[in-house]
């Protein structure tokens, strides 16, 4: 069976469940929304004080993290259950993954839909409205492309860091803390332009938890701004390769992962 | 111990370990790693057809070697083969083949009716529809699930929920059924429906089963065959009958006669308690038949009634599990 079907079959019978909860949804959306909406507003609180922020100004920032936002929704959307991971494997339930007949990334991440991400890809699109209405953008038909891979490119890499991220559970059951602070703190980074960080987290954003292409290194190209740090302008492109050599090594990552699971006694 | 190269064998292990490191505190700060064995070199292979009760006190390695048979845990050493197949490689292959039910997990979706479980395990398993159609009824029928067949499973009894793992398990058809656990916490009539449908599959379907379980009344329904683990290794592999005769040779004649009288002064047997007009005599089931005994207690009294009582296979399994495999 094909792992597509699979996954449509698993999240349908997960929002079924779901339905007989439904006053909880409602309230999980718009708290996911305000919430999202405070973390713009620390945006907006620095330029009270600057005009540019590293040579960003205001807009070219929120385009940034509008951008990246809505690719931290769609990943939030469809794998965001990965976060279960260490509860699976803290309680042994994982177990049952392990005796059915398809693969484990997949049944974690068909465990559920979180569609309370709803709430934050809107507050992300609002922002991106507000930053194409104030960025001078000479739009071209590549640089309206560049937008959609941006969130294409954006939704696959969070994927890859969260499914990276997880994986620590399985080496240590308390790994939890240590996954957040890898998926919610890449999303942070993303939000800002490179060139306001040190030489040393810059290389980490780049190439490691490599958040930086997920709306950095594209939105030079879109907003026509010159290549930082003396880097080749093809980078600006590379964001597709890079989500999919991410992808890649996170499932292998998580495959090797999966073979030193311990179970729990009983 | 019965040879590991049996052709027929559906199950094998040979020599297979699986060992855990863990840190334990020593000290303030400091820790340890400290290996331990959980499976310390079990051989064994299981013919197809088979019951295997695989009985051991807690922490003896039964469910380490199970989640080993099942593609859960990779082993640290030795071979396991089932259905032919290496679990830990072949692991996708190997789910389509065997069935497998936990008494402390579910399989089922919490939040949905029973039957969307097992129309959901009809498109894992990719079963055709007619012949899940058919196993499905024969399950509902069975273990008496269609009064509760559209009830969420958050909802369903102990063992209602239990009698649902077994059907959701069984639904592609498999070669080979583990059960770890499968009647812990269920009621007597729970228990007894769940031993009676085992032994239908076992015989109208051919289905190979192994159970683990610490309620010998599921080894004595059930069981043809035994395997008992202790401190990670196998400390008995055979037949019931030939734990009690290796272990507890000996029965008691339960007597009722027509008056109180002293003790019986029997041939091949000795009383061990009299109670008015009952008396207990033990004897040894290799050198005397019970049938004998009889006839003798009938000539040196009035006999009225009698039982012959069985030794209880858990005061046997209690004595190895204190003595260890020092009592070979």
């Amino acid at each position: 069976m094909n792992t597509l079907r699979l996954w449509r079959l698993l999240v349908v019978a997960r929002i079924r469940a779901q339905w007989q909860y439904r006053a909880s949804f409602v309230i999980d959306t718009i708290a996911s929304f305000a919430t999202s909406s405070l973390d713009f507003l620390a945006v907006l609180a620095i330029f009270t004080h600057l005009h540019t922020l590293g040579g960003w100004s205001v807009h070219q920032v929120a385009f940034l993290y509008g951008a990246g936002g809505i690719g931290f929704a769609m990943a939030d959307l469809f794998v965001s259950n990965l976060e279960q991971t260490s509860q699976l494997v803290r309680t042994g339930q994982f177990d049952v993954m392990l005796i059915r007949p398809a693969g484990t990334l997949t049944q974690v991440i068909a465990g559920d839909v979180s569609l309370r991400s709803v709430g934050k890809a809107t507050q992300a699109s609002l922002v991106l409205v507000y930053a194409l209405s104030g960025a001078a953008i000479h739009w071209t038909v590549g640089r309206a492309l560049m937008m959609l891979a941006i969130v294409a490119c954006g939704a696959l890499i969070f994927s890859a860091v969260w499914i990276a991220g997880s994986c620590i559970v399985f080496l240590t059951v308390d790994g939890d803390e240590a996954t957040n602070a890898i998926t919610y703190g890449g999303n942070f980074f993303a939000q800002y332009p490179l060139d306001v960080f040190g030489p040393w987290l810059r290389r980490l954003l780049g190439f490691v938890v490599p958040t930086a292409f997920v709306a950095y290194f594209p939105a030079l190209y879109v907003l026509g701004k010159p290549m930082p740090f003396g880097l080749p302008g093809w980078v600006r492109f590379a964001s597709p390769l890079v989500a999919a050599v991410a992808l890649g090594v996170a499932t292998a990552v998580w495959h090797i992962a999966v073979r030193h699971y311990r179970s729990t006694g009983s | 111990m019965s040879g590991s190269d049996d052709d027929t064998a559906v199950v094998m292990a040979r020599d297979l370990t699986k060992h855990f490191t863990v840190r334990r505190r020593a000290g303030r700060v400091r820790r340890d790693r400290v290996t331990v064995e959980a499976v310390a070199g079990v051989t064994f292979a299981v013919p197809r057809g088979t019951i295997v009760g695989y009985v051991g006190p807690n922490g003896a390695g039964k469910s380490t070697t199970v989640k080993m048979l099942t593609g859960i845990l990779v082993p640290s050493g030795g071979e396991v083969r089932v259905a032919g197949l290496e679990p830990s490689r072949r692991r996708i292959e190997l789910a389509r083949r065997i069935g497998v039910v936990f008494g402390q997990r579910s399989q089922l979706w919490w939040d949905l009716p029973l039957a969307d479980s097992f129309e959901l395990a009809r498109h894992l398993y990719a079963v055709p529809r007619s012949r899940h159609a058919a196993r499905l009824t024969e399950c509902v029928d069975l273990l008496e699930m269609a009064p509760f067949l559209q009830t969420p499973v958050r909802q369903l009894s102990l063992g209602q929920r239990m009698r649902g793992e077994i059907a959701i398990a069984l639904l592609h058809d498999p070669e080979v059924l583990f059960l770890d656990e499968p009647t812990i916490g269920l009621d007597v009539v729970s228990k007894a429906k769940v031993r009676a449908f085992l032994a239908d599959l076992n015989a109208l379907h051919g289905t190979t089963i192994v159970l683990t379980t610490h309620d010998l009344g599921d080894i004595e329904r059930l069981c043809s065959r035994l395997l008992i683990i202790d401190h990670g290794r196998t400390i008995f592999d055979g037949a019931l009958n030939d734990l009690r005769d290796r272990f507890e040779p000996n029965r008691t004649l339960v007597v009722d006669l027509a008056a109180p009288q002293p003790a019986l002064r029997i041939e091949g047997a000795q009383v061990v308690r009299v109670d008015g007009a009952r008396q207990w005599l033990r004897f040894d089931r290799r050198t005397t038949t019970a049938a004998d005994l009889v006839a003798r207690v009938a000539v040196a009294a009035d006999l009225v009634d009698l039982t012959v009582e069985e030794p209880d296979i858990e005061d046997v399994v209690a004595r190895i599990y204190r003595d260890g495999s020092a009592a070979f």
